[in-house]
């Protein structure tokens, strides 16, 4: 038999047994109850209010990824969980672990439009791996106990469970199972030892391998294996977005990133190499660039933890249905030791090609604006890629993925999938509750630090240290340059008058400096390391500067353009 | 390319909102579904749900798994017209004042294998099983004398092949077992990888 005690102390009673240390939320009246008895636990786990609930979800994404735990967040019925549903979705499509517990209106209540009441589990089905609603406080603990399995296994992702406030004020006894049984889900696909075979069958023939490296590589802890299989083989490695930070980038096979901004190299030998192994990734259009002309030529070997990603844009020639992890583990010791040095080098002379013709122009140039390249580049010198470096989404995203050299796992959080303006400072904010000995950089736009620039607020009242970069270009970058590319410079909506940063900062205590010459910017980057707690440094940078290279949209990978 | 009428089956564990998971599935493609119908198997707390709808051979493996990703989903697959036996039942309300004088509506019950379910005052009701064309016709047929009211449930099908579901609980018995050792020695509990290698 199980002690006697009311849902909500049953939810936090989970939540201790799932070793949850840390929640991001925000109360109100549905969700109060649980509050109440937090407040008994404060010792273990520790509560952050954050200033908006949109914030809470991405600091919780961000927490997971970092911390390697499953991140869990707090919202109340109504707003409060409608609040959370960009975060959510947010996390689900970059397959992010989250446990998110939102409160509901007393079930006699239910589909009365209450005060408050939303239809939570309606609203979530879409963007969730799994949700449930509670209606009877003896089902609070299963629950729980299967969201976290749920949420961490196989695929990661999402799950929302929505409690009545009538279940959280309910007795029950409570028992708590861990990862309980569920007869319909099995994460870990078993082996199919034949397509391991005729995997390493392309691989040792390949004179022309290349290997695309996906978020599944960090996700699925396989970091060092991967490093030994492409050392093993000699295989070129590029990476997705989501990928980057899991291979060193300083190491000789590392040959830049994928896609629509990615490097010049390892798209345009996408349409060369012969055999193309993917490994935990999902050929996502801003990687393929025009469909019917990607990898034509290659034999392509997809290793692949979610079945219905398998031959979903691209058609394979083998699919390994595994753990990205399990896969290598198999596949290893079946790959021939092998030398590419030739199609190596073919990668370090179109390398040079994007160095003169870009690169250099965008991280060490003489005249002109401070550019974005630029600060990041000094930004990744100057921690020698010992940051974890959080962007918003748009042109300082591309720019911090392009330019930031990444020699840690976990090193690089941003919002691939989805593409959340705003994701960046409650991202960072959350990361900076886990990383202590590394700086966390906030690398943001002037538009997507105003999307959920109230977290500042969170920031001073948690004493955290955020390196709070803004490159402002009063203009909405990344839709500015499509406009200057595509629409005959017609810039609607993209200009945008920015406040006094500096003047924001100070208002919540955050030390904070703004740049506009050249000369100053070395100094400024250091002066806000050397502060001690967070800082904001505003950096006034080129207005119209673009990033280059770039797939337009509906080219071929090979049709990469670098200016 | 080229689409065609498939047959969806799917078996699932019988939660709320399951309904509403499935068609999202299929709605966040553009799909219509032509019918839908559940109940439960003959296994007792599995539910099978067939759907039927025409689509593309590539969209129907993207939706099958898809649907396969469900947590609460236990097993879906699609078949092909010939790969099920299949029926719809039909039920026709049929206003008796043009019944009267005439013994038309009889021979049709009796040509068409339909029954007569209720004979009212002022109506009749017939069902009929068979294929959708079929059902179709004698609707047609009846017209002349008044149909009231016309009612047609979904598709219900069975599979031409010997693989039942009993056999399927127990590969996913058996992947379940394989999944946990995955799991175990990704958590770092055992270095054994003999047992799920």
């Amino acid at each position: 038999m199980g002690i006697k005690m009311r849902g909500s102390m049953a939810v936090i009673q989970s939540l201790l047994a799932e070793h949850v240390d840390t929640i991001f939320g925000y109360p109100g009246g549905a969700i109060m109850p649980i509050y109440d008895d937090l407040l008994q636990h404060e010792d273990k786990i520790h509560h952050i209010l954050v200033r908006h609930e949109q914030g809470a979800a991405h600091a919780t994404q961000a927490y997971s990824q970092v911390s390697g735990k499953v991140g869990v967040c707090f919202g109340t019925s109504g707003p409060g969980a409608t609040n959370l549903i960009t975060g959510i979705a947010n996390a689900q499509i970059d397959s992010v672990p989250m446990v998110v517990i939102t409160a509901q209106v007393p079930s006699p209540l239910i589909g009365t439009d209450a005060f408050q009441e939303t239809d939570v589990v309606g609203l979530t089905m879409p963007i969730t791996k799994w949700n449930v609603q509670i209606t009877d406080a003896e089902d609070i603990p299963e629950a729980i106990a299967k969201a976290f399995y749920i949420a961490v296994s196989g695929r990661p992702g999402v799950v929302v469970i929505d409690i009545t406030k009538d279940a959280l004020l309910n007795q029950l006894e409570f028992e708590y199972e861990k990862a309980p049984k569920i007869r319909s889900y099995f994460p870990y696909p078993a082996i199919n030892m034949q397509s391991i075979d005729a995997a390493a069958e392309l691989i040792n023939k390949s004179k022309k391998p290349l290997v695309l490296l996906g978020h599944g590589v960090l996700i699925g802890k396989a970091e060092n294996l991967f490093r030994e299989f492409v050392e093993k083989a000699e295989i070129p490695v590029a990476s997705t977005l989501l990928g980057l930070s899991a291979f060193p980038s300083s190491h000789k096979l590392f040959v830049g990133m994928l896609g629509m901004h990615g490097n010049y190299a390892p798209n345009i030998k996408t349409n060369e190499a012969d055999v193309i192994i993917a490994i935990g990734m999902r050929f996502d259009d801003r990687v393929t660039g025009r469909i019917a002309d990607y990898a034509r030529q290659a034999k392509i070997i997809h290793i692949e933890i979610d079945k219905s990603e398998i031959n979903k844009n691209i058609e394979v020639n083998v699919a390994v249905h595994a753990d990205v992890k399990t896969a290598l583990t198999a596949l290893l010791p079946k790959i021939q030791a092998n030398a590419h040095s030739s199609w190596l080098n073919e990668f370090k002379e179109l390398e040079a090609i994007e160095i003169e013709k870009v690169i250099k122009k965008e991280c060490t140039p003489e005249s002109g604006k401070i550019r974005q390249g630029e600060v990041v580049h000094l930004l990744s010198e100057k921690t020698k890629g010992h940051a974890i470096l959080v962007t918003d989404v748009g042109q300082n995203q591309m720019m911090g993925a392009r330019y930031f050299k990444f020699e840690n796992p976990n090193s690089l959080i941003t919002s691939g999938g989805l593409g959340t303006m705003g994701f960046g400072l409650p991202a960072a904010m959350g990361v900076s509750v886990v990383v202590k000995d590394r700086p966390v950089i906030a690398f943001l736009g002037d538009g997507g630090i105003q999307m959920t620039i109230q977290e500042l607020g969170t920031i001073m009242q948690e004493n955290l240290a955020v390196k709070i970069v803004v490159v402002n270009n009063n203009f909405l970058g990344m839709v500015r340059q499509w406009q200057d590319m595509f629409m005959s410079k017609r810039y609607a909506a993209t200009h945008m008058v920015t406040p006094d940063f500096i003047k924001i900062a100070e208002g919540y205590n955050i030390k904070g400096r703004k740049v506009e010459k050249r000369e100053e910017l070395s100094a400024a980057i250091d002066e806000m390391f050397a502060t001690e707690g967070s800082f904001l440094l505003e950096v006034m940078v080129e207005k119209e500067g673009n990033v280059f290279p770039m797939i337009t949209p509906g080219a071929s990978v090979s049709e990469i353009v670098l200016e | 390319m080229e689409k065609q009428q498939y047959t969806i089956i799917i078996f699932t564990e019988n939660h709320i909102g399951l309904l509403n998971r499935v068609s999202i599935v299929f709605t966040r493609r553009h799909l219509n579904i032509d019918s839908i119908t559940a109940s439960e198997s003959e296994v007792k707390g599995v539910y099978r749900y067939t759907i039927v709808l025409v689509t593309t051979q590539k969209q129907i493996e993207k939706v099958v798994s898809q649907l396969e990703k469900l947590v609460e989903v236990l097993r879906a697959s699609y078949y092909l017209e010939e790969e099920v036996i299949h029926q719809e039942i039909a039920l026709y309300k049929v206003d008796s004042a043009g019944l009267a004088n005439s013994n038309e509506v009889e021979k049709l019950v009796r040509y068409n294998n339909a029954r007569i379910l209720a004979i009212e005052k002022d109506y009749i009701v017939i069902e009929k099983t068979g294929y959708k064309a079929e059902t179709q016709e004698l609707f047609e047929k009846l017209e002349p004398f008044g149909v009231l009211q016309f009612v047609r449930s979904g598709r219900v099908a069975l599979t031409k092949q010997r693989k039942e579901l009993t056999s399927y609980l127990k590969e996913i018995e058996k992947a379940s077992e394989k999944s946990d050792k995955i799991r175990e020695w990704k958590l770092n509990k055992t270095d054994d990888t003999a047992m799920w290698l």
